[in-house]
């Protein structure tokens, strides 16, 4: 009983060109703080690709998902345009939300991102409870990254969530990186043994390939869906880019090593080289029309209390 | 003859009679304790799969109310002390009131947090608490305090209706006391008109043997009952005349009934029991002269320390009557 329940595209192709499309649209937008058209801060999705086209191509269309400041990545796999993003990040008044939220905080169909670490969970938790009362058939994804794992809030909603069963996916991100905090600094024990702690099942893979993500965020949303309880994936990958927009202590060797796990190049043998060419043709037009169509709307006015 | 108890247990049974959508959750809230207040008393055996006994996560019950508001249900949450809002101030802050303005109007969050607050029982530096002024002037957050004048359970119903998300302020030593219905005796030399906002309305309390009162005692909540004592004994034993304008709605600010009143008396007296500075009174009062130049203006408050146990202390450090008459006294001095 999902809404809009056509299944999503998750053939090797529409794989390539959602991850594609996520690279894309961060570097042009990186690209665009420099020129001035942009303010404010953002945080690119660079090297994690896999993770949101993976597992949104698990989930169903009508799923509602809570995330993060870095939320652009898992927007456009959920099947949001460019074109409304870019224009929220350009503060525009036809941004996704009237440029009111920018890029951490945005909101389209059942898609929601919040900039505060760990406050998400109870609220997903809490849609999740609505979801399985209303019988909706939705399950709620929620993203937290490993730093986000420090904060309190998170354990109060695992609790809940394996107490009251509740239709949620716990989606972590381990890029390894808490903005420059390395994760050994932050995380003691073990990222399972949280979950398990709860009893919530726990899905884990060390991998950048989307069709390993995608696998096993089928396993972990059957088991979500299927009225057993919450469960959790945990992701572990890459940030290729810097947290936000130039803090990074890594060091240019360390990126460099990184590279070979890009998941665009471990997913692009899979594709002929006229498929990875229209690809690339369809990702580049869509972003061109995106920023060149955001850049010419018009700025928002306050226009009174509301 | 209700008590403010029983009548906000009733809209709580009201609401979840006449709407599916509301879910009431919380500690301790299942019959037969029925919560440390026994506010949400029978909810639990007539309605049991929509009361939620919590785990003491104050963050999340407040998060979950978030959650479910967002997504079409309509939770009522009890935090059982009101000291504990601090747990919940990101919860409130950052998410449930940032949500709906954040999003462009995209989207509703219709939840009730009920904290009771107040001292004057003995229950020390941390359960005696009124710090509902921490969450005044955040926007998007509603804040609303029942008191004897309206009919509490009218409030309550109103404040699950509303859109927004709402922190509901019940003083402790407000459960006991009688809701004063129309007509009641202890109010016959004075009438009282209904004002502000239909929804959340202020109650200006005038005495009806004079046309020209002194001063406007502004209060809210349990505070109306040290504001009618003071009344009473500036009219007995002074022939000083108050009007007292009684807020049901605390933030955002409404000041509409407050500036009539004012434009009468010109002298302003508030009553609050959170502590002084950087209070309630304080914005009320800034807010007053910036309308109208010229007015007198004095603020009895809790003192600047924490709540203590014994009563002594206690007494010394809450406002009590005397201290509005005094302070009425000096203003009209
Ligand atoms: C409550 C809170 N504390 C701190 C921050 C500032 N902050 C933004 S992102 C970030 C790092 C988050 O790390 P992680 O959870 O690993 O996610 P990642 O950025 O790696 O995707 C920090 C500290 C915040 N947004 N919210
Ligand atoms: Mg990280």
């Amino acid at each position: 009983m999902v809404g809009y329940n056509t299944p999503r595209m998750d053939d090797h192709v529409s794989l390539y060109r959602t991850m594609l499309l996520i690279r894309c649209f961060e570097e042009r937008l990186l690209a665009a703080f420099g020129t001035g058209k942009l303010v404010g801060t953002t945080h690119a999705y660079i090297g994690q690709e896999a993770d949101a086209a993976g597992v949104f191509a698990a989930a169903c269309p009508g799923d509602v998902v809570f995330s993060n400041h870095r939320c652009h990545g898992h927007y456009l796999a959920y099947g949001g345009g460019p074109y409304p993003l870019a224009a929220e990040l350009m503060g525009k008044s036809t941004g996704l939300v009237g440029g009111r939220g920018g890029s951490q905080h945005i909101q389209w169909r059942d898609f929601y991102s919040n900039g505060i670490q760990g406050g998400i969970v109870p609220v997903a938790a809490g849609m999740a409870l609505a979801e399985r009362e209303r019988q909706s058939g939705k399950i709620v994804l929620v993203f937290i990254g490993d730093g986000t794992l420090g904060e309190g809030a998170l354990y109060e909603s695992l609790n809940f969530a394996a107490l009251w069963k509740l239709p949620l996916l716990v989606v972590v991100e381990d890029n390894r990186y808490a903005q420059t905090t390395p994760v050994e600094l932050a995380v003691a024990g073990t990222m399972a043994g949280r979950f398990a702690a709860f009893g919530i099942p726990v899905w884990e893979r060390d991998t950048t390939d989307v069709l390993e993500v995608k696998a096993a965020a089928t396993e972990a949303v059957a088991h979500v869906r299927g009225g057993a309880g919450p469960a959790s994936l945990i992701l572990h990958t890459y940030r290729f880019s810097a947290h936000s927009k130039g803090d990074d202590p890594r060091s240019p060797a360390e990126l460099e090593r990184l590279r070979r796990f890009d998941p665009l190049a471990v997913h692009a043998p899979r594709l002929t080289d006229a498929e990875r060419q229209q690809v690339k043709a369809e990702v580049t037009a869509a972003i061109d029309e995106a920023f060149t169509r955001a850049d010419a709307d018009p700025l928002p006015a306050l226009l009174s209390n509301r | 003859m209700a008590t403010v108890l029983e009548r906000l247990n009733h809209a709580l049974h009201h609401a979840m009679e006449m709407d599916e959508r509301v879910y009431v959750l919380g500690e301790d809230i299942l019959d037969p304790y029925g919560g440390a207040f026994k506010v949400t008393r029978g909810l639990s055996t007539k309605f049991p799969g929509r009361v939620l006994p919590t785990p003491i996560s104050e963050a999340a019950i407040a998060g979950i109310a978030a959650g479910m508001a967002l997504r079409g249900l309509r939770p009522v949450a009890e935090v059982m002390f009101g000291d504990f809002v601090t747990l919940i101030a990101d919860q409130l802050v950052n998410h449930a009131a940032k949500f709906r303005w954040m999003y462009n109007d995209n989207v509703r969050v219709p939840l009730v947090v009920r904290a009771p607050m107040g001292g004057r029982r003995g229950y020390g530096p941390t359960h005696s608490q009124s710090l509902e002024k921490m969450f005044l002037g955040i926007p998007g957050l509603t804040v609303v305090a029942p008191n004897v004048l309206g009919d509490p359970a009218e409030l309550l119903q109103a404040a699950i209706a509303d859109e927004e998300p709402v922190l509901f302020v019940e003083h402790k030593l407000l459960y006991p006391c009688q809701w004063l219905e129309p007509g009641h005796s202890e109010l016959q030399d004075y009438s009282i008109s209904k004002m502000g906002s239909e929804r959340y309305p202020a109650f200006t309390v005038s005495p009806v043997f004079t046309t020209t009162p002194h001063l406007t005692l502004a209060c809210y909540g349990y505070n109306y009952e040290l504001a009618r004592q003071a009344a009473l004994e500036l009219t007995m034993e002074r022939e000083i005349f108050c009007e007292l304008v009684v807020f049901s709605q605390l933030s955002p600010f409404a000041l509409d009934p407050l500036l009539a009143s004012l434009s009468r008396t010109r002298r302003l007296l508030t009553v609050e029991e959170g502590s002084l500075s950087l209070g309630w009174g304080a914005e009320l009062v800034a807010r007053s002269i910036e309308a109208q130049d010229g007015l007198r203006v004095r603020r009895v408050a809790a003192r600047d320390l924490p709540i203590a146990n014994a009563r002594s202390l206690e007494d010394a450090i809450l406002p009590q009557v005397g201290a509005v008459v005094r302070a009425a006294v000096e203003l009209t001095g």
